[in-house]
């Protein structure tokens, strides 16, 4: 007899997520991704002046505000016209891929790791024999058998204590846990020590950004950190060796610890490699702006069609009509006010109309984009497989060295179509993250060129025709591709709509009633414990979702017969 | 040597008294003089961000919301192992936090020595910027308490 799992929001912070599986002979049958929160921060712009509209969109989330911020200025800039100086860029290129890696590295071990790692079974681990197995990995210096035996000893007086804490709702003894005790202590050792080098990320974020979360340094125009090289009050030559300090300690982390590391989890759980495919159309943007216009852009974006390779088409520069003209979002099953099909983001419309969840109709505060009319995947798989359609070797490069650590570790050879997967998502992250420290030692590069130059600007006000404009902006944010789009009349916002990453990712049904990502992604799912869907959050994890969320197991009349919290 | 002391106060500001521990902290560092050693940190929501500033501690006095039977505006306060598991109970997200957030400090070797809960019961959560009148009365109280308590520790 079918079941229905439900998963629901506990969470006030952040964004809210209700996943709802039907389950049937042991797999999910059918799946529902909702939203059960609205936005309204487009209501909210409306009539505003343009430079305001990058500090309230960025209070659309608590943790990923930054990318808000950026995509907003370039939507206005897009629809001025305007170059920003190129200072502006590399400072902007620098927080971009500060915050990916940070988001990367908590994503993987604070916010997913324990899907696959078993913190009761590190406790009868041989310390001993885990330092071997590390060093026998990686040459980390944090790897010793000292390291590991404080670990252990720490997380037993923590149990001893009764205080679980964070490891107080996991999965505990699950039968898809699969890792020996001694990789589940590595692996805890290691989510320890990224608690620590993830603030290294944070911090270049907040030396150029003023604060985070919540950047205050950017303009419509460029960015407001005045340079000074001598002084202490602005961007100084102490101030930039420090993030280079910073910059190091994140490239050793990513390449010792976080790549090894998710490559031994895909080597221990081969299995889900042919789990969590979902839709394979996939979409990303280029990132990284050299130059004033964006027309030079260090990592590659486009579109894939249906998971094939060669029907890659690129999107180049900011402002390419491929993006421009494709994208329409539906609110068919959206708890918004429709009748209209889907419509272009520029004529996009807010208007909540909320109807309780109906699973053949209404459901979601989410819209359901499309582009060409198809649902799309994004994030950092997309924007792996651009790169590797593209043969843009920066990225292919970090791929053949995770991919062959894998191979080494699992004794076998990995087909690029195992990156199709929910296993695949947390392998391209982590080339990804690989990518994004690299661009982060060329843009700092660049930053200290173009000072040397005597080029110090950072800032060129911005002129607001009368009439109408308008303008859309992309950014290739850790989730994936985000855009905003403005009209803007007589210097005021008379339409705005963001179309962020998990609204392309966890869209319901669209217009032509085609799941989206999240929804196609759990379809043939097993469950080893029906009670305990484990392998549901698995996959929805490897999308990176914004979100807490709780468990409520309920039997097909819905009473609920379990509760259990996860993050 | 001077101990190192943190007076935390954590909440969600948009949800009334939810937000009390930050409100107390805005008074503390409006109206009193905290001893030497002794910071006042606004905390939110935030979790992972605290990290650095809660290490090594040698004391943590948390200020917050607290649910349970009391009437609302009533002061309670923990210490010890009481403090985590009170947050395990939890009232709101944040808290969650907090629990995660002094266990990670415990696995890393760099727990406070010690931990003191100030929790003052809720009227209300609902959707607002300002305390509820009893909370609001309660205030007062709260902060003296805790300024009590930093002295204390500071001998």
């Amino acid at each position: 007899m079918a079941k229905r799992i439900t998963i629901d929001p506990i969470t006030r912070i952040e964004g809210h997520l209700r996943i709802d599986c039907e389950v049937d002979g042991g797999k999910v049958d059918k799946a529902w991704a909702s939203g059960t929160m609205w936005r309204g921060v487009e209501q909210i712009l409306l009539g505003r002046d343009p430079r305001d509209a990058w500090a309230i969109t960025q209070r659309f989330c608590g943790v990923c505000t930054t990318v808000h911020a950026i995509a907003s200025v370039r939507a206005v800039e897009n629809a001025l016209g305007i170059a920003v100086p190129k200072n502006a860029q590399f400072i902007r290129n620098l927080m971009i891929a500060a915050h990916a890696v940070h988001d990367e590295i908590v994503h993987f071990y604070h916010l997913s790791a324990l899907d696959w790692v078993d913190v009761t079974s590190a406790l009868k681990a041989d310390p001993v024999k885990t330092a071997e197995l590390a060093e026998s990995l990686s040459s980390w210096h944090g790897n010793g058998r000292h390291e590991m035996t404080a670990t252990k000893e720490r997380l037993v007086k923590l149990v001893d204590s009764g205080q679980l804490g964070i490891f107080a709702n996991g999965y505990w003894g699950h039968p898809a846990m699969k890792l020996s005790p001694e990789v589940n202590l590595l692996a805890v050792t290691h989510y320890l020590q990224a608690l620590d080098v993830q603030r290294k990320a944070n911090k270049i974020v907040s030396i150029l950004g003023s604060k985070t979360p919540h950047i205050q340094n950017v303009a419509v125009g460029g960015v407001a950190n005045a340079i000074a090289l001598d002084s202490q009050s602005v961007l100084s030559v102490e101030r930039l060796l420090a993030i280079k300090t910073a910059i190091d300690e994140l490239e050793q982390f990513v390449h010792q610890v976080y790549n090894v590391d998710v490559a031994a989890v895909a080597a221990f759980y081969p299995e889900w490699t042919k789990q969590g495919r979902g839709v394979v159309n996939y979409l990303a943007a280029p990132e990284f702006p050299i130059d004033e216009r964006g027309t030079e852009l260090e990592t590659v974006g486009g579109y894939i069609a249906n998971g094939d390779l060669a029907s890659y088409q690129p999107i180049k520069t900011f402002g390419d009509p491929l993006l421009r003209d494709n994208v329409a979002e539906s609110v068919k099953h959206s708890w918004y006010r429709g009748g209209k099909g889907a419509l272009h983001p520029y004529a996009g419309e807010t208007v909540p109309e909320y109807t309780d969840f109906q699973e053949n109709a209404k459901y979601s505060f989410v819209k359901s984009p499309t582009f060409a009319g198809k649902p799309a995947q994004v994030g950092p798989l997309a924007r792996v497989l651009m790169a590797v359609a593209a043969k843009h070797e920066p990225v292919v490069g970090h791929l053949t060295r995770i991919l062959g650590t894998v191979e080494a570790l699992s004794k076998s050879k990995v087909p690029l179509d195992a990156l199709h997967s929910t296993i695949g998502r947390h392998a391209a992250r982590a080339v990804m993250c690989a990518v994004q420290v690299d661009v982060l030692k060329r843009q700092w590069q660049r930053l200290m060129d173009n000072l040397a130059k005597g080029d110090v600007a950072t800032f060129e006000p911005p002129v607001f025709p009368k009439g109408e404009v308008t303008g859309f902006g992309f950014h290739e944010a850790p989730r994936g591709l985000l855009s905003h789009w403005v009209v803007i009349r007589d210097g005021v916002i008379a339409n705005y709509q963001a179309v962020v990453p998990t609204t392309w990712n966890a869209a319901p049904r669209n217009e032509a009633d085609d799941p989206g990502p999240y929804e196609a992604s759990l379809v043939g799912t097993p469950l080893a414990d029906p009670e305990r869907p484990l392998e549901v959050l698995r996959t929805i994890h490897s999308f990176d979702p914004c979100l807490a969320c709780a468990v409520h197991l309920a039997d097909p009349t819905k009473a609920p017969i379990a509760e259990v919290l996860v993050q | 040597m001077t101990p190192r002391i943190v007076v935390l106060g954590v909440g969600n500001l948009l949800l009334s008294d939810e937000g009390v521990g930050v409100r107390c902290v805005e008074r503390l560092e409006r109206d009193h003089a905290l001893p030497a050693g002794v910071r006042a940190i606004d905390g939110g929501t935030s979790t992972h961000e605290l990290l650095e500033d809660l290490e090594d501690l040698d004391a943590l006095v948390i200020v917050d919301a607290i649910a349970g039977a009391h009437a609302s505006g009533t002061l309670v306060r923990l210490e010890g192992d009481h403090v985590p598991s009170t947050f395990s109970n939890t009232l709101s997200p944040h808290q969650h936090g907090i629990n995660d957030l002094l266990a990670k400090l415990a696995l890393l070797g760099r727990a406070p020595k010690k931990v003191v809960l100030f929790g003052v019961a809720p009227e209300s959560l609902a959707l607002g910027l300002t305390l509820s009148p009893r909370v609001e009365a309660a205030l007062a109280d709260v902060c003296a308490r805790v300024v009590d308590e930093v002295r204390a520790l500071t001998g």
